[in-house]
């Protein structure tokens, strides 16, 4: 690996009471890299995801981003480091009570304190790049599951940041929307993002995942290239997931 | 039939008393509008207030809330116009009852936004907070619009209730509608002035329960 890397997980530990969802996980995602994570439901991937920003507190262990510690500084700081991680969720969550644009500039006028035409214009440059330009005046219950879901990107886009984490952005999407989310997410790699996405498109996985981890309960029980995850598996585990998925 | 009209709608009395009961209009719509804006902005605020989730400060919020929607606001408007003056502090009937109808509103207030504040779904401010929005900005701009959308239609029916009992300002010499009229009503010796109540009564409210029908109609998000 000779980039630097953008995300580094380490030691991360999650628990709930006596319940121990993440065990001493450690991950490095290097500039411009696209991690996959896949593991059966409840092995702890969308949670180790959501600590990435916190989202989910972390019961011990470090999340640095670009070479500064989430999990230090005040909550001030927390917010201006959310900035730069962008989140993409499994159910969209776009602002039911404003139109595609207000979704996009919210947070760039409130959170990074652009002006209005300066936030419109990257809004815009978002939109067009998620192919919704032309619904920026549409309000989100007037779009499909795809479109919402290509319109939050673009919301995580426009605030420029350093890495994209997606949470299973296609599981709530009807099989036919997924692959116009999958295009923009590999248009988003092939211009450098760094991404750690965390889904069951398997076949996205194999062709544009740089590394993918499997995760299983709460552990990291295998990670490697997507040729040597899916075509040669070394632990047991891995491969009877794999069976049960692809069967 | 002849002894229901001369009862009710005596014409001579009417034109007497019509300009008391206007009056009292005025006194019943100025103290009700001051009630509906300090009412609804305390409730808001104590909702906004109670997202922050900080335990003490929850505590009083909801024992307040829980105390002033169980007591019946007459008691408190007779306790603070005749027992107040007591230990020092006099208050004019219309502030008693501006005072007593706001907290009172402002308690049910607080229940109904904090209801629309509970029925705005994780996510949402999982997104205000993901990019960056932080907490206030996210309760400010993320959910509380929502909220309030939500919370229009039991708002303005507690709005309706709340504005109706400044009629209870007639126990304590406030001259709003019913008090005008009561007190034509002894002078003339006629039920006719309490005919006009009605009509005034009518007059202020309609529009008010035509208006909360328009709300309740249009409160689901643009769909088309």
């Amino acid at each position: 690996m000779a980039k630097r890397p953008m995300l580094e997980i380490a030691a991360l530990e999650k628990r709930f009471g006596d319940n121990t969802i993440l065990k001493q996980i450690d991950l490095k995602v290097a500039e411009g890299e696209l991690v996959f994570v896949i593991g059966p439901s409840g092995s702890g991937k969308s949670t180790m995801l959501r600590c990435c920003n916190r989202l989910e507190q972390p019961t011990s262990g470090d999340i640095i981003v670009d070479g500064r510690n989430i999990m230090a500084g005040t909550s001030r700081d927390l917010a201006q480091m959310r900035l730069q991680i962008g989140m993409v969720f499994q159910g969209f969550h776009l602002y039911p009570h404003m139109n595609v644009l207000k979704n996009v500039t919210l947070a760039q006028r409130k959170a990074l304190k652009r002006s209005k035409a300066e936030a419109d214009v990257r809004a815009m440059d978002m939109l067009e790049r998620v192919g919704l330009a032309h619904k920026a005046d549409a309000y989100p219950s007037e779009l499909s599951g795809g479109q919402q879901q290509r319109v939050a990107i673009a919301r995580a886009l426009a605030l420029d940041p350093k890495i994209m984490l997606f949470d299973e952005p296609t599981s709530a999407l009807d099989p036919e929307l997924v692959g116009s989310v999958l295009k923009v997410m590999k248009d988003l790699k092939s211009k450098g993002m760094t991404m750690l996405v965390v889904s069951h498109e398997m076949g996205f996985a194999r062709e544009t995942a740089d590394r993918v981890v499997f995760m299983d309960g709460g552990v990291i029980v295998e990670e490697g290239t997507p040729d040597e995850i899916f075509g040669a598996p070394k632990a047991e585990r891995t491969r009877a997931f794999l069976s049960r998925v692809a069967g | 039939m002849e002894r229901f009209l001369e009862t009710f709608f005596n014409p001579v009395v009417m034109a007497k008393y019509a300009p008391d009961v206007i009056a009292g209009m005025g006194v019943t719509l100025a103290i009700a509008a001051a009630v509906i804006v300090a009412g609804i902005a305390l409730g808001l605020a104590l909702a906004c207030l109670r997202a922050y989730r900080r335990k003490v400060l929850n505590f009083f919020i909801i024992c307040y809330a829980d105390i002033f929607r169980a007591l019946p606001p007459l008691v408190l408007i007779l306790i603070l116009y005749f027992g107040f003056p007591s230990i020092g502090i006099r208050l004019s009937g219309a502030m008693v009852l501006f005072i007593v109808l706001s907290l009172t509103l402002a308690a049910f207030a607080e229940e109904i936004f904090w209801a629309g504040f509970s029925a705005v779904e994780k996510g949402q401010w999982e997104a205000g907070i993901a990019t960056g929005l932080g907490f206030t900005r996210t309760l400010a701009f993320v959910a509380l619009p929502q909220a309030v959308r939500l919370a229009m239609p039991p708002l303005v029916n507690r709005v309706l209730a709340i504005t109706k009992m400044t009629a209870l300002g007639s126990a304590i010499g406030v001259v709003e509608i019913l008090s005008a009229s009561t007190t034509a009503q002894s002078f003339s010796g006629s039920a006719t002035p309490l005919t006009l109540s009605v009509i005034a009564y009518l007059v202020i409210f309609m529009p008010m329960v035509v208006l909360a029908r328009w709300l309740e109609n249009r409160t689901a998000w643009k769909k088309r």
